[in-house]
C-alpha cells in the first residue's frame, strides 16, 4: 500500500529534469570546446611545459581531443614519449 | 554614473522585451531616470508591451540617417515622468542599424540618463552584434529548458568575446513551480550550477504577465501579481540591494503535503 501510494506521489520516478541537466552539462562541454579551439591549445601548450619536467615528449606528435562516450565526454591525450629524466634530476 | 545594459537571450521568444519593459519601469518607479532603447529593428515589441504604439513619429533609424534628433525619436512615457523609449523601424531590416551607429547613440544617451537599457534581438548575428556593441552590461534572459540554456551559454561566451562585456548577469524567465516541484524542471540551483551566471532573479510563468501586456502596461506596476513582486525585486538587486531570492514554494500542493506528511519528499 505505502509502495503503491510512493508511486502514485511520483517518488519512484525521479523527474526529466535530472535529464535535462545532464545533456546540457555534455552538450556545453562541446559547445565551449567548439567555440575557442585556443583553449585546446592553451591547454596542450601548459601539458607541454609540465609534462617535459619528467619526460622529452614529442611535441610534434602531441594530440588532445575530446571525445564523446554515451553519457560522458574524456579528454583524451597522446603523447610519443621519447626519453625519461631520471629521478635524481627532480628532487 | 549611468549604466548601459544590454538584455539578450540568443534563443527568441525567452522574455527579454519583457524583462527590458519591466525593470524600465520599475527603475523609473523608484524615480531613476531611465530610457530603453529597442534594438530589434523590422520586428519592434517594445513600444506594443510599454503602450506607446500611438505616438510613434520617428525612431532610431531616422535619428541614423539625420533625418531628425535623438530627442524627437525619444518617446516620453505617461505614467512615469523619467521614463523614456527609443523605438526602432518596423519596416527596414537590421542591417539598418550598425555596432557604430549603437555606440553613437548609447554614447549620447547616457550623457542623459541614468539608465540606458536596450532590448536586443533574438539570434547572434548582425542585429545581436549592433545591439550589444553600445553596452557595458549584460542581462541574460533564459527559461529552463536545455534550448535555451544552452543558447545563453552561447551568448555568454559571444558577449566577452565580442563586446568585452564580461560576467552577465542571469535572469530566469517563466519558472513553472510545480513542475519544479515534481522534478520536471530545473532549479535555480541546476542552472547556476550549469552557467555559472550571478543570478539576478527568477520570474514565475504567470498569466498575469499577458494581462499586463494585453493592456501595455508593465506587470511590475501590478502591486498584487507574483510576477510583479519578483520584477520589483530584481530592480532592488540592480540598485545594489541583498533583496533574497522569492521562495515560490508557499502554495503547497496536497500531494506536495501528503508526500511531506508521508515522510517522502
Ligand atoms: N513570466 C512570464 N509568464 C507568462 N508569459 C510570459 C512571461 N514572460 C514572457 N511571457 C510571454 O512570452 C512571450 C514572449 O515574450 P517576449 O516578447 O518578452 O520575448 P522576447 O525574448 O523579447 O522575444 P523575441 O525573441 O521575439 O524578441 C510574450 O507573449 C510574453 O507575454
Ligand atoms: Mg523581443
Amino acid at each position: 500500500m505505502l509502495d503503491f501510494l510512493a508511486r502514485l506521489l511520483g517518488r519512484e520516478s525521479p523527474g526529466s529534469k535530472d535529464v535535462a541537466k545532464e545533456r546540457l552539462r555534455l552538450v556545453l562541454v562541446h559547445d565551449r570546446a567548439d567555440v575557442s579551439p585556443q583553449l585546446l591549445q592553451l591547454l596542450k601548450n601548459d601539458m607541454v611545459e609540465v609534462i617535459s619536467k619528467y619526460m622529452e615528449i614529442d611535441e610534434k606528435g602531441l594530440d588532445v581531443t575530446l571525445e564523446r562516450a554515451d553519457n560522458q565526454v574524456a579528454l583524451v591525450a597522446s603523447i610519443p614519449v621519447k626519453k625519461m629524466k631520471r629521478v635524481a634530476h627532480l628532487a | 554614473m549611468s549604466e548601459v545594459i544590454v538584455v539578450t537571450s540568443g534563443k527568441g521568444g525567452v522574455g527579454k522585451t519583457t524583462v527590458t519593459a519591466n525593470i524600465g519601469c520599475g527603475l523609473a518607479m523608484l524615480g531613476h531616470k531611465v530610457v530603453l532603447v529597442d534594438a530589434d529593428t523590422g520586428l519592434r515589441n517594445l513600444d506594443v508591451v510599454l503602450g506607446m504604439e500611438n505616438r510613434i513619429v520617428f525612431d532610431l533609424t531616422d535619428v541614423i540617417e539625420e533625418k531628425c534628433r535623438l530627442r524627437q525619436a525619444l518617446i516620453k512615457d505617461r505614467r512615469f515622468e523619467e521614463l523614456f523609449m527609443l523605438p526602432t523601424a518596423q519596416t527596414k531590416d537590421k542591417s539598418a542599424v550598425t555596432a557604430k551607429d549603437m555606440q553613437n547613440i548609447c554614447a549620447q544617451l547616457r550623457e542623459h540618463f541614468d539608465y540606458v537599457i536596450i532590448d536586443c534581438p533574438a539570434g547572434i548575428e548582425q542585429g545581436f552584434q549592433s545591439a550589444v556593441a553600445g553596452a557595458e552590461k549584460a542581462i541574460v534572459v533564459t527559461v529552463p529548458e536545455v534550448a535555451a540554456v544552452r543558447d545563453a551559454d552561447r551568448v555568454v561566451g559571444l558577449l566577452e568575446a565580442k563586446a568585452e562585456i564580461h560576467d552577465p548577469k542571469l535572469i530566469i524567465n517563466r519558472l513553472r513551480v510545480q513542475m519544479v516541484q515534481r522534478g520536471d524542471m530545473m532549479t535555480l540551483e541546476d542552472m547556476h550550477d550549469i552557467l555559472g551566471l550571478e543570478l539576478l532573479g527568477v520570474i514565475p510563468d504567470d498569466e498575469r504577465v499577458v494581462v499586463a501586456t494585453n493592456r501595455g502596461e508593465p506587470v511590475v506596476t501590478d502591486e498584487d501579481s507574483i510576477s510583479g513582486r519578483a520584477f520589483r525585486h530584481i530592480v532592488r538587486r540592480m540598485l545594489g540591494e541583498p533583496v533574497p531570492l522569492m521562495n515560490f514554494d508557499h502554495r503547497e500542493g496536497f500531494l506536495s503535503r501528503l508526500r511531506k506528511i508521508m515522510g517522502l519528499g
